[in-house]
C-alpha cells in the first residue's frame, strides 16, 4: 500500500538536514549511544532479528553476512559500498547528499557490531556534492568526539576513511571495490576463494554493506527489531527507497513499504509516480536495475517482494526501476543498456570483455540498417555463452555478473519483442562494411 | 591481487582427497589445484592465463568446467579451484564445451589471426587449442580492433596488442616473479591493453621470459623474431653457461645456427625462468669474433697468422717440453665442461707436473673455500629458517638465483640479511641491508655475531648499531621460530673486486663457527663453471674431486701415475712471477686476465715479460691479442660434456650445432698435447673422461647422469657416498670449522689398481688469517667495484642485441656524496687512484653509501680494472679514490 511513513528519508524535506546539529535535534546518534551501552554481539542479534535485507541488490539479509566474519581474526575491516553507478540507481546518492550523518551512524554502529576500528566509505567519484556533505558531516562527527579516538567517551575507537571511485561501475561489485580501494585496478576476485568475509581487504575478513542498509541501522536501534518486522512484509521488513525513473509523471527517489507495495501502485500513486506520461500503456520496466531481466504489464500488480520478483525470474537489485512506455523502440533500449555493460566491463574475463563489445557492435549494425536475419539468433547465442542458459538466476562463463547482466535485456527483449527485431533486419541492406580501419591509440615506441 | 598477503600453500599433503573427474575417481593432494590434478590424471584441460609458477588469476575463462554443487553443477574456472573430498568435475559435459567454444570464439574475434606471419604459429596456443577445442569458423563479421604493430617496450621485446588475448602472464610475470612491475594493463574493458608507462621502458633483465610464456604470438624478441619457423626448429634440452646458476634450458637450432634458447622447469633451479643474458647471447656463437682455426703469431706484437692444428699443437707442445713445470702458468677454465677441466688437470699435473693452475681470476674465493665449505642447495636456501648475503648483487651477477631468493622473501617470507659494501638488487627483499665501508665485512660479521647475544652499542663498520641489531633480532628470531628448514644459509662470494677475498673468507668462516652444523654456503662465483674446473682440480695445491694435492698424493699417483711436486701459484702469484721473469710461459684456458683480472696494470707487466702466451679460446678478445699460438676451441651448444653450477650440480651439457671451422673441443686438444708429449692420458672420447671422472674424482664417485632423476643433474658429492668418503682434519689452520674426520673407507675399484688405496678425503676450508681492516680516511672515498649484468665482456660484446644494453662505464655516487663534492649527475670527473686517474661521468646512485664510489668492473673502457692495485689491496684492504673536477672541454 502506499505510505508516507518516513524511516531513512525523514530529513530529506530539511534545508539542513545534513548537519550535526539538525541530525543531533531530530534524535542523531541516540541510536549509536545506546548500541554502545550494548555487547557488539548484542547488536548483531538486533539486525539479525529485523531481518534487514542487504539493499545492494543481492538482498543477502545484513545480520547474517556480519556473522560470516570468522571469530577472533583481527583486524577486520567495514567497507560501505556508496559506489551506485548502474543506470537508473540514485538513492544511495540523497542519502549522503541530503543525510549523512545517519549514514555515519549507521557505520558506526555496523563497526561496533562487528569489532572493526576502520571503516572504508567508497563513494562513487562523480558524486561531488556526496562527497562534499559527508565529508564536512564527517569533520562534524570527529570534532564532536563521534568518530575517532574514544566514540562518544567510550574507550573505543575508530576511525572512518573516504575512498573517492575512478569512475567504474566496476567496482561497486564488493571484490573489485576491495581491489580498488587496495590501490589496484578494479577488477573482481573470483568467490572463492576471495569471500570477503574471510579474505577481504588486505586478505583481512571484511563486511562490505550498502549506504542504505547501514542507513536503516539507527532506526533499528532506536526502534528495535520487532517494530522494524512490523513495517512492510515479514520477510521483507522495513521501508526501502526505490530511485523510479523513465516514462512516469514523477520520476524520483521514493521510500515505500517493503515487500506489500506493488509495481503499479509505485508507478501510478500520486504519492510516487503519478502514473505514466501522457497517459499511455506500460510496456516494459525493468524492476531492479538494468542489470536485472525486464517486467511486462503482467507483472504490474506484483508486490515490491524480492521473493516474488525473484520467482518471476528477475529481481529488485539496487532499486532502480525503469519504466518504458508502449511508445520506447525495444532494439533501441536493449542496446543501450548493452552499450553501457559493454564499456563498463573490466576487461578481465573474455567472455565479458570481447563478448559485451561483440553484441554492442552486432546491435550498432541492426540499428545502422545492416541486421542480417540470422543476428537475432546470434544475439541470444553470444549471450549464452556469457550467461549459460540465459536463466534466473544467472549462470555465468565469468567471474562477476556484470558481463551476463548484459544478456538481461538481449534475452527479456528478444523473447518478448522479437517481431522489432525482425523488422529491423527485414529493412536492413546487407552491407557488412564497418567503419573505417582505425587505429585506437597511437603509442610511443619505447 | 594484493602482493603481500596471499599465503602460498606449503604443508606437505598428510592424507590424499577423492576426486571424480569425469566419471573416473582418483587421489588428489590437498591444496592441489583443480586444473593440475586433471593434468596429473591425463584430463588436459584447456587455459591460457594459468602458469604453475605464478599467483591464479581465472582471466581467460578457457579452463571452465562443471563442478557439482548443493545447487547443481556450475561452471568453474579449474585453475582457481583447489579440489575437495568428494568433489565431482565434468570437463567434457555439452555445458562444458559449450562455454569453452564460446570462450575461444570470444578470444578470436578480435584476433588479427595473422597465423601465417605469426612468429608463434606452429607452436602457440592459442592456435593448437582452437584446433583442439574450438569452433571451425567464427561468426564475427565486424571490424576487429586495431591497433599499431608492433610496439617495442624495451630493447629486446616488440608488443602486438592486436595479437594479444589478455591472459595476465606477462604482467603477472614482471611484478609477481621480476619484481619489475613495468607493464600494465591500461584502459578498460575492451579497449584494455598492455602496455609500458610513456619514457618507462620493460627495461628488466628478465624480459625475455615473457615472450616465452606469452601463450599467443604478443610479445616477440627481436634476436628471434622472423628467424625461424617453430616446425623447423631442432632442440636438445642442455644447461646454459652464462652464468655459475646452471639453468636449464632448450638449445634449438635451424640449419645448424642456434636461434633460440627457452627455459625448462626445473624444480632445483629456474623453475622455466631465463635471464636475457642467457637467453639472448646464442648471438654470439656464430659471431664473427670466432675464432674458426689455429692462428700463430711468431713474433712478438706481430700479426696472428692462420695455420694448422698441426703446426699450432706442436708449438705449443714444444713450450711445454722446453719450459720447467714450475716455469709455466696456466689461467682459466670457468669456460670448459667439467671434462675439458679434468682431460686438462690430467695433463698439466698428472703428466707435465705443472701445478700454476688456477681456474679463477683472482676475482674468486680461495679454491680451498669454494669447495670446502658446506654446501647448500638453492632449494636449501629457499627455505632456510634465515639467509645471509655476503656476495655480489646477485640481481646483476646470477640472475636466476635472485629470482629464487626474491621468491623466497616475498612469497615464502624467508628472512634475510644482506651485508654488502653496496645496496643491491636484493636490498628490498631483506629484512635488514647491512652496507658497511668497503673492506670492512670482518668488523661487521663479528659485531653482528656478538649482537646476537649482547646488544651492538656502538657504530661498526659503518653500520649504525640498531641496524645492527635489528639484523641480529631477524636472525635470533628466525631461528627460534622454527619456521624453514632450520639451516642457516650464507650466499658467499665477492661482494666487492675493490676488497680482499680474503676479508669474505674471514667473514663466513666467522658465521660457520657460530652457527655450526645449521650453516651452510650458497657459493656465489660468476663464471659458470669455475665450479667445475675446480672440482676437476683446476687450482693450485688441488687435485681433481675436491682433494688436496697433499692428501690426494697416493690416490692420484695410483691412478695417473704422477702428481706435482709441491703446490703451485694461484692466477695472481702467477701474473707477478712473470711480470718478474720467473715464469716463462703462460697458458690461457679460455681466460682473458687483460679484462676480468682486477689489475689490468699487473697482467700487461706479466704479458710484456713472458716468452710465450698459448690461447684456448672461442673468441677473440684482449688477451689473445698478446698469444702466440692460439687454438681455436669449440663452445657452448657444439660440445658434449657436463658442467657444474653454483651448487655443485653436476647437469649435461648437449651438443646442437657444429664447432665454426676447425675448432675443437679443449679436451681433444688436452688430448693431441698428451700424445705429441710422449703420454697416454687414457681416454678418447667424453663418455670415457665422463666415466674416469666417476671413478677417479672423490667427490664424484658414483656419478650417473644417465640414472632416473638425473634429468636435470645431480649434485655431487652423492649423499650416499658422503658418508663413504672421509672428510679430514685440515691440514692447515688452527680449528676445523665445519665437517668432522671420519674413519678412511676403504673403497675397492674395479680395475688393474695394484693396490687398495684409500679415497683421499674432501678438502675443508679453514679460516684464513685476519684481513687489513682498512684505516678511515676522510679525505678520500673507498671503490666498490661489481658486475652489471651487461658488460663489455667477451660474449655480452658479440652478441649484438645485448651489446647495446650494457652501459659505458662510470662512477656511481651517493646523491650526499655528489652533494658534498658539488657535483652534478652527468658530470664528468676524474677519479683518481693511488696508481691511475681516469675520466667518468657522474651518475646518483642511492645504493651507494656515502664515503664510497662504485665503478663497475668489465665495462667499457675497463675503468675499474685500471683503478685497482693488488699491492694497494693487500696492504690497506681497500682502493682508495679521490675525486677532481674536470675543466668543460670548449
Amino acid at each position: 500500500m502506499p505510505s508516507s511513513l518516513k524511516m531513512i528519508s525523514s530529513r530529506w524535506d530539511l534545508t539542513d538536514g545534513h548537519t550535526l546539529a539538525k541530525y543531533r535535534e531530530t534524535g542523531g546518534y541516540e541510536a549509536l549511544r545506546k548500541s554502545l551501552a550494548m555487547e557488539p554481539e548484542a547488536v548483531v542479534e538486533e539486525v539479525k532479528g529485523a531481518n534487514l535485507l542487504g539493499r545492494g541488490g543481492a538482498g543477502f539479509p545484513c545480520g547474517t553476512k556480519w556473522g560470516f566474519l570468522p571469530k577472533d581474526v583481527f583486524p577486520r575491516y567495514l567497507v560501505v559500498n556508496g559506489d551506485e553507478s548502474e543506470p537508473g540507481t540514485y538513492k544511495d546518492r540523497l542519502l549522503m547528499e541530503k543525510d549523512p550523518h545517519q549514514l555515519i551512524e549507521g557505520v558506526l554502529i555496523a563497526a561496533w557490531a562487528i569489532r572493526a576500528k576502520q571503516a572504508f566509505i567508497y563513494i562513487r567519484g562523480e558524486m561531488a556534492l556526496a562527497h562534499e556533505r559527508l565529508a564536512s558531516a564527517l569533520n562534524e562527527a570527529y570534532a564532536a568526539g563521534i568518530v575517532g579516538k574514544n566514540v562518544m567517551g567510550t574507550d573505543w575507537s575508530m576511525d572512518v576513511i573516504f575512498h573517492f571511485g575512478a569512475g567504474a561501475y566496476i567496482v561497486g561489485e564488493e571484490t573489485a571495490l576491495i581491489e580498488s580501494l587496495e590501490g589496484n585496478r578494479g577488477m573482481p576476485r573470483l568467490k572463492p576463494p576471495f569471500f570477503p568475509a574471510v579474505k577481504g581487504l588486505y586478505m583481512q575478513p571484511t563486511v562490505v554493506n550498502n549506504v542504505e542498509t547501514l542507513a536503516n541501522l539507527p532506526w533499528i536501534m532506536n526502534n528495535g527489531a520487532a517494530a522494524f518486522t512490523a513495517i512492510g512484509d515479514p520477510k521483507a521488513p522495513g521501508t526501502r527507497l526505490f530511485a523510479l525513473s523513465g516514462h512516469v509523471n514523477n520520476p524520483g527517489v521514493f521510500e515505500v513499504d517493503f515487500g506489500t507495495t506493488t509495481f503499479r501502485e509505485l508507478f501510478e500513486s500520486p504519492l510516487y509516480g503519478n502514473g505514466i506520461r501522457e497517459g499511455r500503456k506500460v510496456k516494459a520496466f525493468i524492476p531492479g536495475g538494468v542489470s536485472a531481466p525486464w517486467f511486462f504489464e503482467e507483472h504490474l500488480d506484483m508486490p515490491l517482494h524480492p521473493a516474488n520478483v525473484g520467482a518471476a525470474g528477475s529481481m529488485l537489485g539496487s532499486g532502480a526501476i525503469v519504466v518504458m512506455d508502449e511508445t520506447t523502440d525495444m532494439v533501441k533500449a536493449a542496446w543501450r543498456i548493452v552499450k553501457f555493460f559493454s564499456k563498463e566491463s573490466c576487461g578481465k574475463c573474455s567472455p565479458c570483455r570481447e563478448g559485451t563489445n561483440w553484441l554492442e557492435k552486432i546491435y550498432k549494425r541492426m540499428l545502422d540498417g545492416h541486421g542480417r536475419p540470422a543476428d537475432i539468433d546470434l544475439l541470444m547465442d553470444v549471450a549464452d555463452n556469457i550467461s549459460p542458459g540465459l536463466a534466473w538466476p544467472p549462470r555465468q562463463t565469468t567471474i562477476c555478473p556484470l558481463g551476463p547482466s548484459a544478456a538481461s535485456p538481449i534475452a527479456s527483449s528478444v523473447r518478448r519483442f522479437r517481431d522489432e527485431y525482425e523488422a529491423y533486419v527485414a529493412h536492413a541492406t546487407p552491407s557488412l562494411v564497418g567503419t573505417p580501419v582505425q587505429l585506437m591509440q597511437t603509442s610511443r615506441v619505447a | 591481487m594484493s602482493d603481500t598477503t596471499i599465503d602460498t600453500p606449503v604443508a606437505p599433503p598428510k592424507t590424499t582427497l577423492t576426486v571424480t573427474l569425469d566419471g573416473r575417481t582418483g587421489e588428489a593432494n590437498p591444496g592441489e589445484l583443480l586444473i593440475a590434478y586433471a593434468e596429473r590424471m591425463g584430463t588436459y584441460i584447456p587455459r591460457f592465463c594459468w602458469h604453475p609458477r605464478m599467483r591464479e588469476v581465472g582471466m581467460c575463462r578457457m579452463c571452465l568446467v562443471e563442478i557439482d554443487g548443493p545447487r547443481g553443477p556450475s561452471l568453474q574456472p579449474a585453475c582457481m579451484i583447489p579440489v575437495a573430498e568428494g568433489m565431482k568435475v565434468s570437463t567434457e559435459s555439452p555445458v562444458v564445451k559449450k562455454a569453452q567454444d564460446g570462450v575461444l570464439e570470444f578470444l578470436l574475434v578480435n584476433h588479427p589471426l595473422d597465423c601465417p606471419v605469426c612468429d608463434k604459429g606452429g607452436e602457440c596456443p592459442l592456435q593448437d587449442q582452437t584446433l583442439t577445442f574450438g569452433p571451425g569458423e567464427s561468426r564475427f563479421v565486424e571490424e576487429k580492433r586495431h591497433y599499431e604493430k608492433p610496439i617495442a617496450i624495451s630493447d629486446l621485446v616488440y608488443l602486438d596488442r592486436e595479437r594479444c588475448i589478455l591472459c595476465d602472464r606477462c604482467t603477472r610475470f614482471s611484478k609477481e616473479v621480476a619484481g619489475d612491475p613495468l607493464i600494465h594493463f591500461m584502459s578498460r574493458g575492451n579497449q584494455t591493453e598492455v602496455n609500458t608507462f610513456p619514457d618507462d621502458p620493460f627495461s628488466s633483465y628478465f624480459s625475455g621470459n615473457v615472450v616465452q610464456i606469452c601463450p599467443v604470438g604478443a610479445l616477440t624478441a627481436k634476436p628471434y623474431r622472423f628467424t625461424a619457423r617453430p616446425w623447423d626448429l631442432d632442440q636438445v634440452e642442455s644447461t646454459c653457461t652464462s652464468c655459475a646458476v646452471g639453468c636449464r634450458v632448450v638449445v634449438q637450432s635451424s640449419g645448424d645456427r642456434i636461434t633460440r634458447y627457452q627455459g625448462v622447469d626445473s624444480d632445483d633451479v629456474n623453475w622455466g625462468w631465463l635471464c636475457d643474458k642467457g637467453r639472448f647471447d646464442f648471438e654470439a656463437i656464430s659471431s664473427s669474433g670466432r675464432f674458426t682455426h689455429p692462428m700463430v703469431r711468431k713474433e712478438k706484437g706481430g700479426i696472428a697468422t692462420q695455420s694448422t692444428w698441426f703446426d699450432a699443437l706442436e708449438r705449443t707442445a714444444s713450450v711445454f717440453r722446453n719450459t720447467p713445470a714450475d716455469q709455466v702458468g696456466v689461467i682459466g677454465g670457468a669456460r670448459l665442461t667439467n671434462e675439458d677441466a679434468y682431460a686438462w688437470a690430467k695433463l698439466l699435473k698428472g703428466f707435465l707436473r705443472i701445478d700454476n693452475v688456477d681456474a679463477q681470476l683472482g676475482d674468486g674465493l680461495g679454491a680451498q673455500f669454494i669447495v670446502g665449505t658446506p654446501q647448500a642447495t638453492i632449494t636449501e636456501a629457499a627455505n632456510a629458517s634465515v639467509v645471509i648475503l655476503l656476495g655480489p648483487d646477485l640481481k646483476e651477477e646470477l640472475p636466476i638465483l635472485f629470482l629464487r631468493l626474491r621468491d623466497a622473501a616475498t612469497n615464502k617470507k624467508v628472512p634475510m640479511v644482506e651485508i654488502s659494501p653496496k645496496g643491491t638488487g636484493m636490498s628490498r627483499y631483506v629484512r635488514q641491508s647491512l652496507v658497511h665501508r668497503a673492506g670492512e665485512a670482518p668488523v661487521l660479521v663479528s659485531a653482528l655475531v656478538s649482537a646476537l647475544t649482547t646488544p651492538a652499542d656502538r657504530q661498526l663498520a659503518g653500520v649504525e648499531a640498531d641496524l645492527i641489531n635489528a639484523a641480529a633480532q631477524t636472525i635470533n628470531a628466525a631461528l627460534a621460530s622454527g619456521k624453514g628448514n632450520g639451516k642457516v644459509v650464507i650466499v658467499a662470494g665477492r661482494t666487492s673486486l675493490a676488497e680482499s677475498a680474503s676479508s669474505i673468507e674471514e667473514a663466513v668462516h666467522a658465521l660457520l663457527a657460530k652457527f655450526g652444523a645449521a650453516a651452510s654456503v650458497l657459493g656465489a662465483p660468476r663464471r659458470a663453471n669455475v665450479r667445475g674446473a675446480l672440482d676437476m682440480g683446476l687450482a693450485p695445491g688441488m687435485l681433481p674431486g675436491r682433494v688436496s694435492l697433499a692428501q690426494g698424493l697416493d690416490w692420484f699417483r695410483s691412478h695417473w701415475g704422477n702428481v706435482p711436486q709441491m703446490p703451485g701459484r694461484d692466477t695472481l702469484a702467477m701474473l707477478k712471477a712473470a711480470a718478474a721473469g720467473e715464469i716463462k710461459a703462460l697458458v690461457l684456458l679460455g681466460a682473458d686476465p687483460l679484462s676480468d683480472v682486477p689489475d689490468a696494470q699487473l697482467v700487461a707487466a706479466a704479458f710484456a715479460k713472458v716468452d710465450h702466451v698459448i690461447a684456448l679460446d672461442t673468441f677473440e678478445n684482449a688477451s689473445t691479442g698478446f698469444a702466440s699460438v692460439i687454438l681455436p676451441a669449440a663452445g657452448y651448444a657444439e660440445k658434449a660434456g657436463t658442467t657444474t653450477n653454483l651448487e655443485g650440480r653436476v647437469s649435461r651439457l648437449v651438443p646442437k650445432v657444429n664447432a665454426p671451422g676447425i675448432a675443437r673441443p679443449d679436451w681433444m686438444i688436452a688430448v693431441e698435447l698428451a700424445v705429441r708429449l710422449g703420454h697416454d692420458i687414457g681416454f678418447e672420447s667424453v663418455e670415457e673422461i665422463t666415466a674416469e671422472i666417476a671413478r677417479v674424482a672423490p667427490s664424484h664417485i658414483g656419478l650417473d647422469l644417465s640414472a632416473p632423476g638425473a634429468v636435470d643433474g645431480v649434485v655431487v658429492p652423492l649423499a650416499t657416498i658422503v658418508a663413504d668418503v672421509p672428510v679430514a682434519e685440515a691440514s692447515v689452520g688452527d680449528v676445523p670449522v665445519a665437517g668432522e674426520s671420519a674413519e678412511s673407507a676403504e673403497i675397492e675399484i674395479a680395475d688393474d689398481t695394484p693396490a687398495v688405496i684409500s679415497v683421499p678425503p674432501l678438502v675443508v676450508s679453514v679460516a684464513p688469517k685476519p684481513s687489513v681492516v682498512p684505516q678511515p680516511d676522510s679525505y678520500s672515498l673507498r671503490l666498490v667495484s661489481g658486475h652489471l649484468l651487461y658488460d663489455a665482456g667477451t660474449i655480452v660484446s658479440n652478441s649484438p642485441s645485448l651489446a647495446k644494453l650494457a652501459p659505458a662505464a662510470s662512477v656511481h655516487l651517493n646523491p650526499g656524496e655528489i652533494e658534498r663534492h658539488g657535483l652534478k649527475a652527468g658530470q664528468q670527473v676524474r677519479v683518481l687512484s693511488q696508481r691511475t686517474s681516469i675520466e667518468l661521468p657522474v651518475v646518483e646512485n642511492v645504493q651507494v653509501a656515502r664515503g664510497s664510489a662504485f665503478v663497475a668492473f668489465g665495462q667499457l673502457g675497463g675503468a675499474a680494472q685500471a683503478l685497482i692495485d693488488l699491492d694497494e689491496l693487500a696492504a690497506s684492504g681497500m682502493i682508495k679514490v679521490r675525486l677532481e673536477t674536470v675543466e668543460a672541454r670548449p
